[in-house]
């Protein structure tokens, strides 16, 4: 877990959020990313995960952390809570992968680099997901996530009202997690 | 996509509503309960002298092992929904309802004669318990797993299966007013039958649907 102090800071970032904060909210998830990172990778060798697939493991933990966020007890350490969801999504990933045969990475280190982890060319789970979605909510998402537009400017760009794009990212972001858990890939 | 992008999208969404897990679990449970007490009270019915019965300690007593099960199976439940929230006393608190049973069985066998006991045991209701708890046990189980949905149970199957018992124990407090088997032993016998199907069937189902 992470330290008590950053605990702390999470906590305080997560209750501003839940008030309306949206600026906490990023700042949060920012912040949980190379801790979640760090736990993916530590616990992910010993069960059996790939390296590379690090990044598509973090990105289910953070679509889970959001869509569960409301189960936090705000009167509770945020700690226990992020640890119980991680370990959740790494056990689900691990059954996905229960009939892949494993080899120790040990064994393949010497062959391994961190630029698997960058290579801008790899196709994550979740663009193969994206491409489960319809049309309309593949251009939401894209607009709303890759190309980093706003809620208003998506809305006129797809001559939607701004509340039908919420409730449709809403809706697309589910079907995302669903996806993951059906582990349909 | 990169793992930046996914959080532009997540931030984008924290707009949505975000459902209050404690108002759901009582609304989903009040919901089921009231179906429950409506079926009960249309077509099943007290039983005719329950006035007189309610002046008695072993009628009264299987009311007071059934709401304490259901207390018990509600607080674990909703520990369970959350990721991570320590059990504490919850963990341990829905067994008083068995331990209470046991000590009135105990009691029960020293206080008739052993002629008693097999009648007693067998009672004259016990297919009715059968069936009508598991029925009466559905819309608040439904209930029950409508609102787990809404949490995040790290573990589905034990979630559900404490569902169950919370949905049979609230399915045995209504019937309880119906059955004329007032005697600890049949209790123990048949209304335990009958919770603990309906914990298998939440088990069974929490274990599919629960997931998230």
């Amino acid at each position: 877990m992470g330290s008590p102090e950053i605990e702390k800071e999470w906590a305080m970032l997560m209750r501003s959020a839940l008030n309306g904060d949206f600026g906490a909210y990023r700042q949060l998830f920012v912040s949980l990313v190379p801790f979640l990172r760090a736990v993916t990778r530590r616990n992910g060798a010993r069960i059996g995960i790939r390296h590379d697939e690090t990044e598509d493991i973090v990105q289910e933990i953070l679509l889970a952390l959001h869509l569960k966020r409301h189960t936090w007890d705000v009167e509770r350490p945020i700690g226990p809570w992020i640890t119980a969801i991680a370990r959740n999504k790494l056990i689900d990933a691990r059954r996905r992968r229960g009939n892949r045969t494993f080899v120790p990475i040990d064994e393949f280190s010497e062959f391994l680099s961190d630029e698997t982890d960058s290579d801008p060319a790899a196709r994550s789970d979740l663009d193969r997901l994206l491409e489960k979605l319809t049309d309309k909510q593949r251009d939401l998402v894209r607009s709303l996530s890759i190309e980093g537009r706003s809620v208003e400017e998506t809305a006129r760009r797809l001559n939607m009202k701004e509340g039908a794009v919420r409730v449709a990212l809403h809706r697309a972001i589910k079907a995302l997690a669903a996806l993951y858990r059906s582990g349909d890939r | 996509m990169k793992t930046e992008d996914l959080i532009n999208a997540i931030v984008a969404d924290a707009a949505g509503p975000k459902p209050r897990l404690g108002g759901v679990f009582a609304g989903a449970l009040v919901a089921g309960t009231a179906i429950s007490a409506l079926i009960f009270f249309l077509w099943i019915h007290p039983r005719a002298d329950f006035l007189q019965a309610a002046m008695t300690a072993r009628f009264t007593f299987k009311f007071i092992v059934t709401s304490l099960l259901a207390i018990g199976a509600f607080g674990l439940t909703a520990r369970l929904a959350r990721p991570g929230a320590p059990q504490g006393l919850w963990g341990v608190a829905w067994l008083a309802a068995p331990t209470l049973l046991l000590l009135a069985v105990i009691a029960e066998l020293y206080t008739s004669p052993s002629s008693l006991w097999a009648p007693r045991l067998v009672g004259v209701n016990a297919r009715f318990c059968l069936v009508l708890i598991p029925l009466l046990s559905i819309a608040p189980l439904a209930g029950a797993l409508l609102a787990l949905r809404e949490g995040a149970p790290t573990r589905p199957r034990l979630a559900g299966g404490f569902a169950g018992l919370l949905a049979g124990a609230i399915a045995a407090t209504l019937y309880a007013a119906h059955c004329t088997d007032d005697s600890p032993l049949f209790v123990a016998a048949w209304y335990s039958i009958a919770i603990a199907i309906m914990a298998l069937a939440g088990a069974l189902v929490g274990s599919r649907f629960l997931r998230w």
